[in-house]
């Protein structure tokens, strides 16, 4: 073979090496931090619902504004009581290695999820004793106590199908090399540098996938993510604080898409656990006071450019579940000096322990000039957050600054903070009364009932405030205009079906 | 030392200008410092939600930061954190490397050995490390942050002064002393220890610099100094947030930062040709 | 004493230095306030879940079980695995380490290209204002902050200017030219702070060198000065540089630790920062050891190279 001869064939198959994704439509995303472990089973953090949603159908999803929808299951049926409920599911699914997705993968993914140690599932569908194999595309969950928030539940992580036969094979190892049945199917991870995932040809909905890979590209710092979207390195960045919104507003080729998001940020109050407890908890007008002390609304426009929005109960103003009849009040020093006197406390000083992170960090300093005009103390400790969250857990504050991611459910918003005993009530709040409004609020299927429940509780939680409700922040999106079809939920989850890049 | 080697060394710092402006840059760092309370303009704590990340402007020089705070007011309040967290914790490292210096390079034998073992793990462990780790574990605070950085700049001067006196120990007047019956102690004492001195005050200004930067690391980290109170470190934490949006956050800190750890450098430089044991 | 010998012993020596190497971070993580099983559960803590995993991770076991639970492991070549991935730390530490040790290297390219031609002209040309500057300058690259002068660089390079990317780092063999541009910014920051150490220790070990009798000699037989300057002072001048810039890379190897963390590089230093925030033992103790471990080897490499280059210290002529 002559020279000439070797050296073009060399050069067209290093062409075709070099660039074997010519046809290929890359959809590059941006993340705020590095994923954990990508098994839905144990995982955690919040950018790993970014990389599931690629990854690993659920059960059901539900739409931007909240409502269940059918995902592998096709319908659901409460049983009697609300203790049973019987899910269909949906035909010819398939998992990425192959394997049929039926109700025996159902059963088996529900019981590792109940059943692994160090599951964080255990807590969220805590409450299936058993679950039945009715046919191949019918099961059973058989629930200890009616709980309708159940189905919320199946909407995220808990709801998410394995691969039986991989998680058989890879077991611990499973969140390494993840299979599942989404649209697209897993490729690789380089830790801390990127995950790839691509087009499952078997996709059941493969008609409405038009992007052929994705790569998740983790990046810490701020800067360096808005400046890679505008650079046109990224396509897509989530969570985008509102101080960088100007600046992808001003850009031409880039858009940015905002909406309310489930959660909330508060302060809990110690009100009885333990002697830290004794100041603020002694009586609910000083915990008014100091809500009264605060203008929402200010700390909104000063800090995230009305961005955000002032929220004071467990779900945005916008939410079907809000109790209109308690809008979020306006600032009052004069009442919250009176309510002080009448309470018969005079210099009213107390610790606010407050994370790093600069959100909280900025509007503690706001929150502290507002309450020394109401004549109030606040002293700011700074604690790293998983130390903060601890002493919270063993009484070891008299306010801390956190948040709430949220939960689709009101459910998952108020019950477990609010509960006697509640595994996050850090307070030790404890009031029977709201207490039978919550357990029969999540035992009732209808809608219209369970507003009419909530909203009798929050005459309680306004009177008693055991913690002080904020701020509900909106998830932006930024993204480049070669991206069509974008759709914002208020879980900030990007979804992929109907995404287009051009 | 002795008079008249004193005034030489005196002699020799003065006579080079490049020292002379560092020592005085050094000196006006410490004046901004113990000043402060006259110097600044604005109280730097005091937040001003209407002027929020303004560019610097007659009415605030350096600009203001994310809650409206004057830069340059915190620059100067800064610089006392900065320049504790500077001097704190090289004394408490040359303080605690001399009598460990001694111990191990008067001493010898198997204590010395093990001493040495023990300081090379200690050096071996990225400096940072250390004090990221011992910030972590402490808390995280001004105090704390001094303390880790003590602590992991100990080792180098536990080196430098155990091989000092490893080097003393075969002089002439200290062998002389001991032929005339001395005991260790008092040669130790009155010989050694002196002498001691100047490489680890040499070191010193090098290793202030070195603190420093560390203490504004761990702060940019959120290991240091904790808001509101400022500190050159957490500005640039601050800063990185609005990097584009406000760059003056982060130019100015850099900038003192960089001026001390400069003035700091030259210093030692100087105080090292000038204690140059060459010349005596 | 023969040179296979002197090294024999010295790496014996190594021995116990990296144990205590491992017993002191060990005892510092242990000191370290939050327990890894919480800070992975993050927002909500199921106690059965957080337990499951302290039992899973021996982390409920006294500290000198898990330290000898982690040593045996350690020996068979199982470093763990990441709290927070699940994934398999040497998994992590072969992925990671030629990251940092590739910027390492291009950092001192960046050192020596700016240092060692500052320190020889500096030496040549002792006393006069062009020595001064270049040690002046020499001085501003000790002395500027490196996570500083980092982001000061992003700003300008990569946000204002949009030349250079500011993250997104792919191997070399993936995409050579991002690979190039992702690492020349973290590289000359870090660069800067070596070439000042080696700018002055070239010139002083030049400013030797040309003191001495060899040199005299060749001027005195009206050698060319370049020659002299080149051939023979420098010549003999490197063994110093040389063994300086193995201890130097060793400290580079560690003082990555922002820059990485600021440029967004997938190496070492990130792996450590991360870990520790994360309270992911396993992956700081592997990142500690082989840092140290590194940092040793390199020492002793430059005590190897001057043992060699320096005949008087071989008991020979």
């Amino acid at each position: 073979m002559s020279w000439t001869r070797t050296l073009l064939a060399l050069v067209a198959v290093m062409t075709l090496a070099a660039d074997p994704a010519a046809a290929q439509s890359v959809l590059r995303i941006g993340l705020n931090d590095d994923p954990d472990a990508l098994d839905p089973t144990i995982s955690r953090a919040y950018t790993g619902r970014l990389v599931f949603a690629a990854l690993c159908d659920k059960l059901f999803d539900v739409t931007p504004d909240l409502k269940i929808v059918p995902q592998l299951a096709t319908s659901y049926e409460w049983g009697p009581n609300q203790r049973s409920v019987v899910l269909k599911l949906r035909p010819g699914v398939k998992f990425h290695d192959g394997e049929p997705f039926n109700a025996e993968a159902v059963r088996f993914n529900i019981e590792r999820h109940l059943s692994t140690p160090g599951s964080f599932r255990k807590s969220e569908i805590g409450e299936v004793k058993s679950v039945d194999v009715i046919n191949d595309l019918t099961v059973r969950l058989n629930l200890s106590e009616p709980l309708v928030p159940l189905l919320a539940a199946l909407t995220d992580r808990a709801g998410m199908m394995i691969s039986p036969k991989a998680a058989k094979e890879l077991g611990d190892r499973f969140g390494t090399r993840p299979v599942c049945a989404g649209p697209y199917k897993f490729v690789e991870r380089v830790a801390q540098g990127k995950i790839v995932v691509e087009r499952f040809a078997d996709y059941w909905d493969k008609a409405n996938i038009q992007i052929d890979r994705i790569e998740f590209l983790p990046i810490t710092d701020s800067t360096a993510r808005l400046a890679s979207l505008r650079s046109g390195d990224l396509h897509m960045i989530e969570r985008v604080s509102p101080s960088d919104l100007a600046e992808i507003r001003a850009d031409a080729r880039l858009k940015v898409a905002g909406i309310a998001e489930l959660g909330y940020q508060m302060i809990p109050i110690n009100v009885s656990n333990g002697p830290k407890g004794k100041v603020l908890g002694s009586d609910p007008r000083i915990r008014q006071a100091i809500d009264l002390a605060i203008d929402r609304e200010t700390i909104v426009k000063t800090i995230f450019g009305n961005e955000y929005i002032p929220g004071n109960q467990f779900v945005s103003p916008s939410s079907p579940y809000y109790n209109a009849k308690f809008p979020v009040r306006k600032r009052d020093v004069a009442k919250a000096r009176q309510l002080l006197r009448e309470a018969g406390v005079q210099n009213l000083t107390f610790t606010l322990i407050v994370p790093p992170e600069r959100d909280r960090q900025e509007v503690a300093l706001v929150l502290q000039a507002m309450l020394a005009e109401a004549g109030i103390t606040m002293t700011i400790q700074s604690q790293e957050n998983v130390t903060m969250l601890q002493a919270g857990r063993r009484g070891d504050f008299e306010a801390y600054f956190t948040f709430w991611s949220g939960r689709p459910d009101p459910d998952g918003n108020i019950y477990t903070f609010n509960i006697c005993n509640g595994g996050q009530n850090d307070s030790h709040y404890c009031n029977a009364n709201l207490d039978a409004l919550l357990v029969k609020a999540r035992q009732t299927a209808d809608p219209a009932e369970r507003k009419k429940l909530y909203d009798q509780t929050t005459p309680i939680l306004m009177r008693d405030l055991p913690r002080l409700i904020l701020w509900h922040r909106r998830v932006f999106t930024g993204f480049n205009t070669k991206v069509q079809g974008f759709t914002p939920y208020p879980d900030g989850i990007i979804r992929f079906r109907g995404l287009k890049l051009s | 030392m002795r008079g008249a080697r004193r005034y030489q060394v005196i002699r020799r710092l003065v006579s080079r200008p490049a020292t002379v402006i560092a020592a005085l840059v050094v000196l006006a760092f410490i004046g901004i410092a113990l000043g402060a309370a006259h110097l600044a303009p604005y109280n730097p704590t005091a937040t001003d939600f209407a002027a929020v990340r303004k560019a610097p402007s007659a009415v605030h020089l350096l600009g203001t930061d994310e809650v409206g705070r004057d830069v340059f007011s915190r620059l100067i309040w800064g610089a006392r954190a900065s320049l504790l967290a500077g001097v704190i914790p090289v004394t408490l490292a040359v303080s605690l490397s001399i009598p460990l210096g001694l111990l191990a390079g008067y001493t010898g034998g198997w204590l010395d050995s093990w001493m040495m073992r023990l300081n090379d793990a200690m050096l071996a462990i990225p400096f940072l490390i250390v004090a990221i780790a011992l910030a972590a574990f402490l808390g995280p605070s001004l105090r704390n942050a001094m303390i880790a950085i003590g602590i992991a700049s100990l080792p180098t001067f536990v080196r430098l002064a155990r091989g000092t006196v490893l080097a003393l120990k075969t002089e002439d007047y200290v062998e002389a002393a001991r032929a005339l019956g001395c005991s260790r102690p008092r040669i130790a004492g009155r010989h050694i220890l002196p002498n001691m001195l100047p490489p680890l005050i040499i070191q010193s200004s090098i290793a202030v610099a070195a603190a420093i930067i560390a203490e504004a690391s761990l702060a940019f980290l959120g290991l240091g100094q904790q808001p509101p109170a400022p500190s050159w470190g957490s500005m640039l934490n601050a800063a990185q947030r609005y990097l584009s949006q406000a760059p003056w956050m982060a130019l100015y800190p850099g900038l003192t930062i960089f001026a001390i750890v400069m003035a700091l450098n030259v210093l030692g430089d100087g105080l090292r040709d000038a204690l140059d044991p060459r010349y005596y | 004493m023969s040179l296979g010998l002197y090294i024999a012993r010295r790496l014996i020596a190594l021995v116990p230095t990296l144990l205590f190497v491992s017993v002191l971070i060990f005892s510092l993580q242990q000191l370290l306030p939050g327990d890894p099983a919480l800070a992975l559960a993050g927002e909500d803590h199921d106690p059965v879940a957080v337990a499951a995993i302290r039992a899973k991770y021996h982390l409920d076991r006294p500290m000198v079980v898990q330290y000898r639970i982690w040593l045996g492991n350690v020996l068979r070549g199982d470093f763990g695995e990441s709290l927070r991935s699940r994934i398999p730390v040497s998994e992590l530490l072969a992925s990671k380490l030629p990251v940092t040790i590739e910027l390492a290297v291009c950092s001192m390219l960046v050192a020596l290209l700016l240092g060692l031609p500052a320190g020889v002209i500096s030496a040549t040309r002792k006393g006069t204002p062009l020595d001064f500057t270049a040690n002046l300058v020499a001085l501003s690259g000790l002395s500027v902050p490196h996570f500083w002068l980092g982001i000061m660089l992003i700003l300008l390079f990569a946000v204002r200017l949009g030349w250079l990317p500011a993250s997104g780092y792919a191997p070399p063999w993936e995409d050579p030219l991002r690979n190039l541009t992702t690492l020349l910014l973290p590289s000359i920051v870090l660069g800067t702070g070596v070439a000042g150490v080696m700018m002055r220790h070239t010139r002083s070990a030049m400013m030797q060198t040309l003191d001495a009798d060899y040199v005299r000699t060749a001027r005195a037989k009206s050698v060319p000065e370049r020659l002299v300057v080149l051939k023979h002072a420098l010549r003999n001048a490197l063994i110093p540089i040389i063994t300086l810039g193995a201890i130097e890379f060793g400290r580079l190897l560690s003082g990555a630790v922002l820059t990485e963390q600021i440029f967004n590089i997938p190496g070492f230093g990130k792996l450590l920062v991360d870990g520790v925030f994360n309270r992911d033992y396993a992956v700081v103790q592997a990142v500690v050891l082989v840092s140290a471990a590194l940092y040793v080897l390199l020492n002793l490499l430059a005590d190897v190279l001057y043992f060699v280059a320096n005949p008087r210290m071989r008991g020979g002529a």
